[in-house]
C-alpha cells in the first residue's frame, strides 16, 4: 500500500501548494487590479489611515485631512476649506460615496501609493515605526478669486465658466453652476439633493465645465470662419449677400435674431454681427466633412486632456442617439446648420474655451493642465507640468485673421458687454435654441490681453435656460471673470 | 532525545510564536505594551502540557511534532479569532479545552490497542450515514445559510458532519482492509459498495444542499479506496459518478447552481438578478458580495500584511464588512494581517502535518492503521484545500471550517479526535519499530 499512500501524499500536497499559488496570485498580481475596483470598501476603509497629500491653490488649501481616532484607530477625514468654490475639479473623498475629480484620479499619488523605490522605503521604516503613510501633496493651477467672482456670476443660473491660459493651457478657473460644498458629503448628502437652481435637475454633482454638453450656437461660427480661411476659398474681406435667410435642401433657415436681412457684406461683419445666413453657405460650400476636420484640429472628437478622470471629461462633436457621430460622407450631415452651431453639434465649456485660446494663442492649440506641480511629504518637488503643445490647429494667418474678426466683434459687434478698458478683447456670443421659446442656451467665448501683446486668458461661459442673448448674458459674467484674473488690483 | 522531550521544546517553540502574536493583538488593541496576553497563552498552552502529559503515559512513542503543530494552528486561529472578537475568543478556548479533554480521553481509552475500533466498523459506517442526515430530519435540523447542517437540542447546537467524516473513515479503513483483495480484483459485482457510497454522498448532497461536505467525504473515500486497491479507475470512475451527479443535480439545487454561477463570474458589469433581494443589482454587490468581499481582503495583505490587529475588517463606523469572517472567512482575515508571507506559512505547517500523518500511514504495520492514518490525514488536506480554495476562487466556495483555526465547537472537538487517533498509530508504528 505504501506506493499509494506516497502517491495520495502527493496529490495532497499539490492540493495545499496550489493554495500558496493562489494566494500570491491574488496578493501580488491581482492586487493593483483589485485595489482600484470602485466596490472595493476595504481599500476605501483602508485608504481613511493614509495621511492623503493636500490639494492646493497656488494661494489657498482646498483639500486637507482632519484626524480622527475610531476604536483604537487613526483615520484621517477630509476636509475642503474652499467649500463650494473649488467642488467640481477637486472632487471628494469619502468612506460611504467613493471618490470624485483630482481626488479620485490623482488618489494614487495623493494616497502614495504610486511609489518609487525610495519611497517605498520610507513607507516601510514609517510602517515598522507605526507612522502614517503620507500621500504627496497636488498644486493645482486654480485661482480661488476667480473661482469666486464666476460662480457668484452665475449666480442660481445653471452654468459654466472655463478661463485658462492659452500660452501654456494653464486652467484658472473652471466652475460649475449650481456647485455643491464637497464636507456635506460623507455626513449631509441631503442637503446637496435638496439644493435648487435654475434648471431641472439641478445635478449639483456634475462638472458642466467638462462633462456638460451644450449646442455652441453662434460660438461654434469660430471653427467655420477657420475652415473657410484655411481653405483659401475666402478671406476676410469675401462678400455675401444676405437675404435674412438661407435655404438648405429648399428649405428656408432664417436668421437667429433679426428679420432684417444685412444685404451685402463681407465675412467680418458678418462675424461681427453673427449673420447665420452667410454661415450656413459657407458650410454648404465646404462641405461638413472640412468643417468637422477642423473642429478636430481645435479638439473635437476626443477626451480634452486634463487631470480629472476620464468619465468626468466628455468629447464634443456631433452627437447621434446619445453616442459620438462622426459622418462618413458630407450628405449624412447638414452642413449649413452645422456650420452656425446646430445639427447635433454638442461641445464643452472647457472644449470651446480651448477654441477661443488656439485663435489667441496664434492658431496652436495647448495641451490644458490644472495641476502644476507635486510636492513629497518632506517639500520637495515630485513633479512640475511642463505646458505642451497639442499640435497647430489653424495657419497663423488665419489665426490673426479670425482673432481679429472676434475682436471687432467685442469692439463694436454682438459682444460689446464684455469690453474692459485697457484690455484687447476678442470673443464670440452664441445663442442656441433649445426649440422651447425664451429657453436658450447662450455662449460666451473669448481671448483677452494687452493690447498688442498675446492674449493671456480664454474664456467660456455657458448659461442654461436663458431668454436673452449670449450677449447680453454669458458676455457680461466673462468680463467680470476676466477683471478678476487679469486686473492687478484684483489679483495681487 | 526521547520523543516526548522533542515534543516539549516543540511546544515551546510553538509557544513563543503564539507569544508573539498573542502581545502584538493585544499592544494593538490596547495602545499600551502590557501583560494581559502573557494569561491567554498561560492558558492555552497550559491546555497543551496536559495534553502532553498525558501522551507521555499514553503514546510515548508517538511523532513529536504533531501536538506542537496543532497547538501553533489553533493558537493563530484564537489570535485571529480574539482580534475580530474577543467574546468569541473566549468560547473557542473554552472549545480547544474541551477538544483537549477529548483528545487525553482518547488517548487513554485506546491506550492498549485503538484497532479495536475495526470491530465496531459497521456501527461506525451506519453512525456516519446517520450523523450526516440529521440535520435534515425536522424539528432538529437547523437551517443555517441555506445549508442544513446544524443540529439544535435545546441550547446545544452541533454540526453532526465533521464527526460524521472521522467515523466515515474509520468505518472505511475496517472495510477496505477487509475487502481490498477482492475489490483489487475489479470485477463488477464488488463495485456494488462503490456505488452505494456515491448514492449516499448525492443523498446527502440532495439533504443538506452542502457541496462542500459531499466533495469532502467523497474525496475521502476515494483516497482510501485508491490506497487499498491501488486502482486508478476507481478514482477516474468515481469522480466521473461524483460530477456527472453533482452537475445532473445542478439545475435542481439552486444553492450549488448560485455558488458555481459566483465562482466563475463573480463580478458582473451590468445589474443581474439578485437572489438575495430578488431586485437588479450588481453581482459584487449581492451574490458574490462576500467572495469579493473577501478577495479585496486578501489583496489588501500584499507580500508583508498589515500587521496583526492593524487589517481593515470594518467601515469607518465600525459595520462588519465581511460576513462569517472568524468560521468560514478565518484565511482572508490571515491573509490580509499576515500578509503573503503569514498565510504561506500557516499553509506550511498544514502541510508539515499532512506530510506527518502520511509518513505515519507508510510506517503503520497493518492494513487498517494505514488505511485509518491516510484518510485522516488526506481529510484535513482536502478539507483545508476546499475551504481555502474557495475563498481564493480556485473552486467554489462552500461553508465548511478551516481545521483548527476556524471557529467552532463541532469542528474543533472532531478534530482533537483525529489527532488522537494519528497518535495512537504513530506510537503503535514507532513502538513496534523499537521492539524490533
Amino acid at each position: 500500500m505504501n506506493k499509494q499512500i506516497t502517491r495520495v501524499a502527493g496529490v495532497a500536497m499539490a492540493l495545499l501548494v496550489a493554495l500558496i499559488v493562489a494566494t500570491t496570485y491574488w496578493q501580488t498580481w491581482a492586487r493593483p487590479a483589485l485595489a482600484e475596483r470602485q466596490d472595493n470598501a476595504i481599500q476605501r476603509v483602508a485608504q481613511f489611515e493614509i495621511k492623503r497629500g493636500l490639494i492646493l491653490s497656488p494661494s489657498r488649501v482646498l483639500a486637507r485631512n482632519r484626524e480622527k481616532r475610531v476604536g483604537g484607530r487613526t483615520f484621517y477625514f477630509r476636509r475642503y476649506p474652499q467649500g463650494r468654490l473649488a467642488a467640481h475639479v477637486v472632487g471628494y473623498s469619502t468612506a460611504g460615496r467613493s471618490r470624485t475629480g483630482l481626488e479620485r484620479s490623482l488618489n494614487p499619488i495623493l494616497t502614495g501609493s504610486a511609489r518609487n523605490l525610495s519611497s517605498l522605503v520610507n513607507q516601510s521604516l514609517d510602517k515598522l515605526n507605526g507612522k502614517p503613510i503620507t500621500g504627496d501633496t497636488v498644486v493645482t493651477t486654480l485661482d480661488v478669486n476667480g473661482q469666486k467672482t464666476a460662480l457668484e456670476a452665475l449666480g442660481t443660473t445653471c452654468g459654466a465658466v472655463v478661463a485658462l491660459d492659452p500660452r501654456t493651457g494653464r486652467v484658472r478657473v473652471m466652475v460649475s453652476s449650481p456647485s455643491y460644498n464637497p464636507n456635506d458629503v460623507e455626513s449631509a448628502y441631503g442637503r446637496i439633493e435638496a439644493i435648487k437652481a435654475d434648471c431641472t435637475p439641478a445635478s449639483p454633482l456634475l462638472n458642466r465645465a467638462s462633462q456638460g454638453l451644450y449646442p455652441p450656437g453662434s460660438t461654434f461660427k469660430v471653427v467655420t470662419a477657420s475652415a473657410a480661411l484655411d481653405s483659401h476659398k475666402y478671406t476676410t474681406a469675401s462678400s455675401f449677400y444676405d437675404p435674412g435667410y438661407c435655404t438648405v435642401y429648399g428649405k428656408r433657415v432664417s436668421n437667429f435674431d433679426t428679420e432684417r436681412p444685412f444685404g451685402n457684406l463681407t465675412l467680418a461683419t458678418a462675424l461681427q454681427y453673427s449673420v447665420n445666413s452667410v454661415f450656413c453657405n459657407i458650410g454648404l460650400k465646404l462641405g461638413a466633412k472640412r468643417i468637422l476636420k477642423q473642429a478636430k484640429a481645435f479638439g473635437f472628437y476626443e477626451r480634452p486632456p486634463l487631470e480629472t478622470p476620464e468619465s468626468e471629461r466628455l468629447p464634443s462633436g456631433l452627437y447621434k442617439g446619445g453616442r459620438l457621430y462622426d459622418p462618413k460622407r458630407d450628405s449624412n450631415v447638414d452642413a449649413g446648420r452645422m456650420a452656425f452651431g446646430q445639427e447635433r453639434l454638442l461641445v464643452t465649456p472647457l472644449q470651446m474655451a480651448m477654441v477661443a485660446g488656439t485663435i489667441g494663442n496664434d492658431g496652436i492649440l495647448m495641451r490644458p493642465y490644472v495641476v502644476s506641480k507635486t510636492v513629497t511629504p518632506n517639500g520637495k518637488t515630485r513633479a512640475r507640468t511642463k505646458p505642451s503643445k497639442i499640435r497647430r490647429a489653424v495657419s497663423p494667418a488665419t489665426a490673426r485673421d479670425v482673432g481679429a474678426m472676434m475682436i471687432r466683434a467685442v469692439q463694436a459687434g454682438t459682444g460689446t458687454a464684455a469690453q474692459i478698458s485697457g484690455l484687447e478683447i476678442g470673443g464670440k456670443t452664441g445663442t442656441a435654441e433649445t426649440g422651447v421659446a425664451g429657453n436658450n442656451t447662450t455662449w460666451f467665448i473669448c481671448f483677452a490681453g494687452d493690447p498688442g501683446q498675446k492674449p493671456k486668458l480664454a474664456v467660456a461661459v455657458v448659461l442654461q435656460n436663458q431668454s436673452l442673448t449670449g450677449g447680453a448674458t454669458a458676455a457680461p459674467i466673462a468680463r467680470q471673470v476676466m477683471q478678476a484674473l487679469l486686473t492687478p488690483t484684483a489679483n495681487p | 532525545m526521547s520523543a516526548r522531550n522533542r515534543e516539549l521544546l516543540n511546544l515551546g517553540f510553538a509557544s513563543l510564536v503564539a507569544s508573539a502574536a498573542f502581545a502584538s493583538v493585544s499592544i494593538v488593541d490596547t495602545g499600551l505594551v502590557n501583560a494581559r496576553w502573557l494569561g491567554y497563552v498561560g492558558v492555552v498552552f497550559g491546555l497543551y502540557l496536559v495534553a502532553h502529559v498525558v501522551a507521555r503515559f499514553t503514546v510515548p512513542y508517538a511523532d513529536p511534532t504533531l501536538l506542537p503543530l496543532v497547538g501553533l494552528l489553533t493558537a493563530l486561529g484564537l489570535t485571529v479569532i480574539y482580534r475580530l472578537g474577543p467574546e468569541d475568543a473566549r468560547r473557542q478556548a473554552v472549545w480547544v479545552a474541551v477538544g483537549i479533554g477529548v483528545l487525553v480521553a482518547t488517548l487513554i481509552w485506546l491506550r492498549y490497542d485503538y484497532r479495536v475500533l475495526e470491530r465496531y466498523k459497521y456501527l461506525f459506517g451506519v453512525s456516519a450515514v446517520v450523523l450526516l442526515l440529521l440535520p435534515s430530519v425536522p424539528g432538529l435540523g437547523e437551517r443555517v445559510n441555506g445549508v442544513k447542517l446544524w443540529i439544535k437540542v435545546g441550547p446545544l447546537q452541533f454540526q453532526p458532519g465533521e464527526l460524521a467524516k472521522i467515523f466515515l473513515i474509520i468505518f472505511l479503513a475496517g472495510y477496505l482492509r477487509d475487502k481490498r483483495e477482492a475489490l483489487a480484483q475489479g470485477r463488477l459485482k464488488d463495485l456494488g459498495p462503490l456505488l452505494l457510497i456515491w448514492g449516499a454522498a448525492m443523498l446527502v448532497l440532495v439533504q443538506t444542499s452542502d457541496l462542500g461536505s459531499a466533495l469532502l467525504n467523497f474525496g475521502i473515500f476515494l483516497a482510501m479506496i485508491y490506497v487499498a486497491t491501488g486502482r486508478a479507475l476507481y478514482v477516474a470512475v468515481g469522480l466521473l459518478l461524483f460530477f456527472g451527479g453533482s452537475a445532473a443535480l445542478y439545475n435542481s439545487i439552486g444553492r450549488v447552481q448560485q455558488r458555481v454561477t459566483v465562482w466563475l463570474h463573480p463580478w458582473t458589469e451590468e445589474r443581474v438578478y439578485c437572489s438575495i433581494s430578488g431586485k437588479l443589482d450588481f453581482r459584487q454587490n449581492c451574490d458574490s458580495y462576500q467572495l469579493v468581499k473577501s478577495l479585496y481582503s486578501i489583496a489588501n495583505g500584499g507580500f508583508g500584511g498589515t500587521g496583526l490587529g492593524k487589517g481593515t475588517f470594518t467601515t469607518v463606523d465600525g459595520t462588519q464588512l465581511i460576513p462569517y469572517l472568524n468560521t468560514d472567512f478565518v484565511y482572508s482575515a490571515i491573509a490580509q494581517e499576515l500578509g503573503l508571507i503569514g498565510a504561506a506559512g500557516m499553509l506550511l505547517v498544514v502541510m508539515v502535518l499532512v506530510a506527518r500523518g502520511m509518513r505515519i500511514a507508510l510506517i503503520a504495520q497493518d492494513g487498517f492503521s494505514k488505511l485509518l492514518a491516510a484518510g485522516l490525514t488526506f481529510g484535513l488536506a482536502l478539507q483545508t484545500f476546499i475551504i481555502v480554495g474557495g475563498v481564493l476562487r480556485v473552486v467554489p466556495l462552500t461553508g465548511i471550517t478551516l481545521p483548527f483555526v476556524s471557529y467552532g465547537g463541532s469542528s474543533i472537538v472532531s478534530n482533537f479526535v483525529m489527532l488522537g487517533l494519528l497518535l495512537l498509530i504513530s506510537n503503535r508504528a514507532a513502538a513496534t519499530a523499537v521492539e524490533q
